[in-house]
């Protein structure tokens, strides 16, 4: 796949960010340029590029590049690749920096300034921020800047990226014309010299001058670890956090819905009145802001979502919950970085997809990615709702728990468990004595600052929206037209949908489907469902001839089909959600991360077996009970 | 003797890293290892450990702290501090 190569603020002299991870790194990008930002893809790989704009106070406009963090410029993942490609001047369509301004952590100088010392050798101009230089004072460490300027070669400055006026030290240095010039002593040719234990040598030296050889006890950050990461009061811990999250994203989400709901339906209404009845209003109304809006209504649980995800990784609690995780899942192959995905993946599959980013194994990262639909997201609640409330009677069995809500419960179990199983085969298959690493840092806890999150949030949101914008558009558009044409002949009897191209493909899936217990209208019904999930049920609605659409197709349709389906049709078609991959927007973010159509098509083959498997085990059994 | 690896030692006990030996399967690991700070020299020690069976731990490096699984514990050769070791 070739992915247009992005540039934004064209011009100017760039500036990059290098650090380790977890140095402030990206906060100081972001005290930096503020919103100016822009987030798209380095060429060629789904590695993502942040560039910003910033104009000195002596007017110097400036673009800024924050690179993945790393540990070395020896790469062990794509993210730390790019990193070392960028600064060599090797990464494609990436002009080599012309100002590489090394953010170190000041309470671990001694890990952080070894990979100062190799970004030196690279011979490009350098500074030095000294990230977290509050932090450092606060634990009784004066880091003396000058100092360990002499000592280093390279200009340093503290910055408190947190702070307001924290990076004020840095853009004074900016404005100096000296630090840009290259240093004619260490030029390109210069082979990397220096080894890790030569580096780590002529760290301890520099420390040892200044008096700074002690390593800072991290008394706040272990004294909560003790609690979140006990062996027995950890995963508890977690499983509270989860639920909580889980509630919030649900119950918190519902009002700002039915907004966007009645916002879509008033536009369209709008629109409708505005525009001559005919195939022009129809794509308007029904392809194009029916089929954003049922998109877009999903937005308010994929902020919430998000924005708990942020708190987490902007406090340092989300390593530990990988940490918690990584036994459970490393027993189906995969490790706790894939917790993250998964997790995005109960709002909508398309975040969790774009969170699987984080994983650097890529054998993990693609096999996380094939498992993400099975998590069961929020599209397949409406349908999970008709179904079960037209279905399952209401009544208390155990406890005060309801009937109703243990089904729902069950089919959410379900997804995971076909997930997990999935993974473990799929381990069982590829990656037999295959051991991938863990290593992942614990950083230190910190306040999660709103700043920081309103950019995350902003940026993740702008991502989603722009996938609405672009390729789900366009294939509900489609959709629309195969469910609209041709019109039916005059005089008609059935549902116009059934004389359209999609009710022609459905009457051919019915064939197919019949042995799972789908009649003709539940097939119908299911093409025009491979937009998103929840059209199935106004799909039906329109298929059964109703005019209402959405909340109230389900009200007067429940007690429709509760009369023509049997209990055995319900419950297959039921499993069949669990498993089915019919979200065409999905596919597209696959193939997409992918860079290829091999994997959507793998991912929808295997998804399309396992649920047509699922239904048919589910409807035998249940006309053996007697269900049928 | 014996070498002693991170991965044996009780929580909390104090020792000092002497080299990193990776399997012959993982080579990469000595220096993925070192870079992240188990260097001859530095100071280390175990934190925690997840239930069950001990893996992955949590392990304090110098001044940083990583979780690493046990298979990669066991490539940190280390000294007690302040024993006859």
């Amino acid at each position: 796949m070739k992915s247009a190569i992005v540039h934004v603020h064209r011009g100017g002299p760039l500036l990059a960010l290098v650090g380790n991870p977890n140095c402030g790194k990206t906060a100081l990008f972001n005290r930096l340029t503020g919103s100016h930002q822009k987030v798209a893809n380095y060429a060629g790989v789904t590695v993502e590029r942040k560039e910003g704009k910033l104009v000195t106070a002596a007017g110097k406009a400036l673009r800024v590049l924050d690179l993945p963090g790393t540990y070395s410029l020896h790469p062990r993942s794509p993210d730390e690749k790019v990193t070392c490609d960028v600064l060599s001047g090797h990464a494609e369509g990436e002009k080599r920096p012309d100002l590489v301004v090394c953010v170190v952590d000041a309470t671990n100088l001694r890990r952080n300034l070894r990979l100062v010392l190799a970004v030196k050798r690279l011979g490009l101009p350098c500074v030095v921020a000294l990230n977290m230089s509050d932090l450092a004072a606060r634990s009784g460490i004066r880091v003396d800047a000058a100092a360990l300027s002499a000592a280093l070669g390279v200009p340093v400055v503290n910055t408190v990226a947190v702070d307001a006026d924290g990076a004020a030290a840095l853009l004074d240095l900016l404005d100096q014309p000296g630090i840009w010039r290259r240093t004619a002593r260490a030029g390109n040719g210069t082979p990397p010299a220096g080894t890790i234990e030569a580096d780590h040598e002529t760290v301890r030296r520099i420390l040892q001058g200044l008096a700074l050889d002690q390593a800072i006890p991290r008394l706040a950050s272990d004294r909560i670890d003790r609690v979140v990461l006990h062996p027995l009061a950890g995963p508890p811990l977690l499983a509270v956090i989860l639920f909580l999250i889980f509630q919030a994203v649900f119950a918190w989400a519902e009002t700002p819905m039915n907004w966007i709901e009645a916002a879509t339906g008033w536009l369209g209404g709008a629109v409708a009145s505005l525009l001559p009845h005919g195939w022009l209003q129809s794509l308007v109304v029904d392809g194009v802001i029916a089929g954003a809006g049922g998109v877009i209504v999903f937005l308010p649980q994929i902020v919430i979502l998000f924005f708990f995800i942020l708190v987490l990784e902007e406090s340092g609690y989300l390593p530990r919950a990988a940490f918690l995780l990584d036994r459970l899942m490393g027993g189906v192959g995969l490790s706790g970085r894939s917790f993250i995905p998964l997790l995005s993946s109960f709002a909508c599959a398309i975040p969790g997809i774009m969170a699987a980013r984080t994983i650097t194994n890529p054998r993990d990262r693609l096999v996380t990615i094939m498992i993400t639909p099975m998590m069961t997201c929020s599209a397949r609640l409406p349908v999970y709702a008709l179904l079960i409330g037209a279905f399952v009677p209401q009544r208390k069995i155990w406890a005060g728990l309801e009937l109703q809500g243990v089904v729902l419960f069950c089919l959410y179990l379900a997804g995971i468990v076909g997930a997990l199983l999935v993974a473990w085969l799929l381990k069982r298959l590829t990656a037999r004595k295959l051991m991938h690493p863990l290593m992942m840092e614990l950083p230190a806890y910190h306040w999660p600052r709103l700043r920081n999150i309103a950019i995350g949030l902003w940026q993740r949101v702008m991502i989603f929206m722009k996938r609405v914008g672009g390729i789900i558009l366009a294939l509900t558009v489609l959709l629309w037209f195969l469910a609209s044409f041709p019109a039916p002949p005059a005089g008609a009897a059935g549902a116009p949908i059934e004389y359209s191209f999609a009710g022609m493909a459905g009457r051919a899936l019915a064939v197919l489907f019949e042995p799972i217990g789908f009649n003709w209208q539940i097939s119908i019904a299911l093409v025009p469902g491979l937009a998103a999930r929840e059209i199935v049920v106004s799909a039906l609605g329109t298929v059964y001839a109703l005019s209402a659409n959405g909340n109230a197709a389900a009200a007067t349709l429940a007690p429709l089909i509760a009369h023509s389906w049997s209990l055995a049709t319900a419950l297959s078609l039921l499993a069949w959600f669990v498993f089915a991959p019919q979200c065409l927007a999905t596919l597209a973010t696959v193939k997409r991360e992918t860079g290829g159509w091999t994997m959507p098509l793998v991912m929808a083959g295997y998804l399309f077996a396992l649920a047509y498997l699922a239904s048919f085990i589910t409807y035998r059994l249940a006309l053996a009970a007697g269900w049928g | 003797m014996t070498t002693l690896t991170l991965d044996r030692l009780a929580d909390f006990q104090a020792c000092t890293v002497t080299g990193v030996a990776p399997p012959a399967s993982a080579p990469e690991w000595h220096d993925w290892l070192e870079e992240i700070g188990f260097i001859p020299g530095e100071r280390a020690m175990v934190m925690a450990r997840a239930l069950p069976g001990g893996d992955p731990l949590v392990v304090r490096v110098g001044a940083s702290t990583f979780a690493l699984r046990r298979v990669e514990a066991t490539c940190v050769r280390v000294t007690l501090d302040g024993g006859s070791a």
